[in-house]
């Protein structure tokens, strides 16, 4: 089938399977390679974007779905300034090893951000449960979003 | 991890979707469950139809007492404040903690109510309410009341040419008590055991246990329960035949726990 969706701000066509999915989209057509795949069933968050405005999972988000969305990948937060504050607390706090889940947890940290002002340790430790890291044991991640809250207060 | 091939429609009318559902369609809403059931081949429909761009699909209306709530409304917007009053601060809280944000953000109350997961929390929250579901056939529409609309696991009163069209609870008149308790090891996940108790003043207080390898069990007069939650809880899942301790355990916690919040 043939769609036309936005992303990163872009007008972009294409043709995909209707069960092709957005990260594979993303990643196999528009060679947008900084959305990650993990588990593929919507559990782990590493391929989690911005869709239409919000945080959702694009491995459960089939082509129909796609078609007239707007999209923000990772590459589409390079000069976001709250992405630039997440950014530079991620790697102050090392709140990253092997970098796989990042993508993903900084669109959601952002959503916390932006959305939970007043969130504190165990609020962010809940919103966070839907994407998994397997490196850090969760400290550094919290930590950083932690001091991007505490930075715009 | 990759689903099957499937035909995608995206009906904008009703008789477009009726047309499509006769044919076998499998609809879809926020595709929340579907998804993964997709990805993993549990599911492998010929041709899937895409509920969110047909009319009325979103969104909150009060008609004198109660409140339609229409089914593509997503979690994410209940948790934040689309439903009015003491009902929209309980459906609030259970949106809260249902799945993870970026899944509340494209889930939605009817999609999963209609699949009818046994551990999904709309499924043990809505049966406890005096309320309805409103079904959309090729006929008109038709209400089931909703502590009888799941019939089993992923099982449900809707008929074959029907779509879930909205649900439809009481304003809930100061002195409402409610009670609510789930288990999960990790936030987020389907829920090991849930519980949910109703109390509306001058009615029987109605309690669901749910999370079963079974429709949600009602308890239509929960008087006793809220009187003597311990060993009402205990007597209940004794008859329910649990061969897992473990369960059963928490079956019995999630009711005594919902009835003593309600109390």
């Amino acid at each position: 089938m043939n769609i036309t969706l936005t992303v990163n701000g872009v007008s972009q066509a294409v043709e995909a399977e209707p069960r092709t999915h957005l990260a594979d989209m993303l990643r196999e057509q528009l060679l947008l390679t900084g959305t990650h795949i993990g588990c593929e069933h919507g559990v782990c968050g590493a391929c989690t974007v911005e869709l239409d405005g919000a945080p959702a999972r694009a491995c459960i988000t089939y082509a129909g779905a796609c078609d007239g969305a707007s999209v923000r990948s990772i590459e589409g937060f390079a000069e976001d300034p709250v992405m630039a504050q997440l950014r530079e607390a991620f790697s102050a706090e090392h709140a990253l090893q092997c970098g796989y889940c990042t993508p993903g947890m900084l669109v959601t940290a952002r959503d916390i951000v932006l959305r939970l002002p007043d969130a504190d340790e165990a609020r962010v430790r809940e919103e966070l449960a839907g994407n998994l890291c397997r490196c850090t044991g969760y400290r550094g991640i919290v930590r950083a979003i932690l001091a991007v809250l505490a930075q715009r207060r | 991890m990759k689903p099957a091939a499937f035909a995608y429609a995206r009906p904008t009318g009703w008789e477009d979707a009726f047309a499509l559902l006769a044919a076998g369609a499998r609809p879809m809403a926020g595709g929340q469950s579907l998804g993964p059931m997709l990805n993993l081949r549990l599911a492998m429909p010929e041709r899937v139809l895409d509920l969110r761009h047909l009319p009325g699909q979103v969104g909150v209306e009060q008609q004198s007492e109660t409140l339609r709530i229409a089914a593509g409304t997503t979690h994410a917007a209940i948790e934040d404040g689309a439903v009015p009053g003491l009902l929209g601060q309980i459906l609030a809280r259970i949106a809260r903690r249902i799945a993870y944000r970026a899944v509340r953000n494209r889930g939605s109350i009817g999609g999963s109510l209609a699949h009818a997961d046994p551990a999904a929390d709309w499924c043990c929250v809505l049966p406890a309410f005096p309320g309805h579901a409103v079904a959309l056939g090729p006929r008109g529409e038709r209400r089931v009341p909703l502590d009888s609309f799941i019939r089993g696991v992923f099982e449900t009163a809707l008929q074959p040419d029907e779509i879930l069209r909205a649900v439809e609870l009481p304003v809930l008149p100061a002195g409402t008590r409610f009670g609510h308790w789930k288990f999960c090891r990790k936030p987020g996940e389907f829920s090991k055991a849930s519980a949910c108790v109703v109390a509306l003043p001058g009615a029987p207080p109605r309690a669901v246990l749910a999370a079963l390898d079974e429709a949600p069990l009602l308890i239509a007069d929960a008087t006793a329960l809220l009187a003597a939650p311990e060993a009402a809880a205990a007597e209940i899942v004794a008859g329910l035949g649990l061969t897992d301790p473990w369960r059963a355990a928490l079956a019995r916690i999630a009711l005594r726990n919902a009835a003593r919040e309600a109390a």
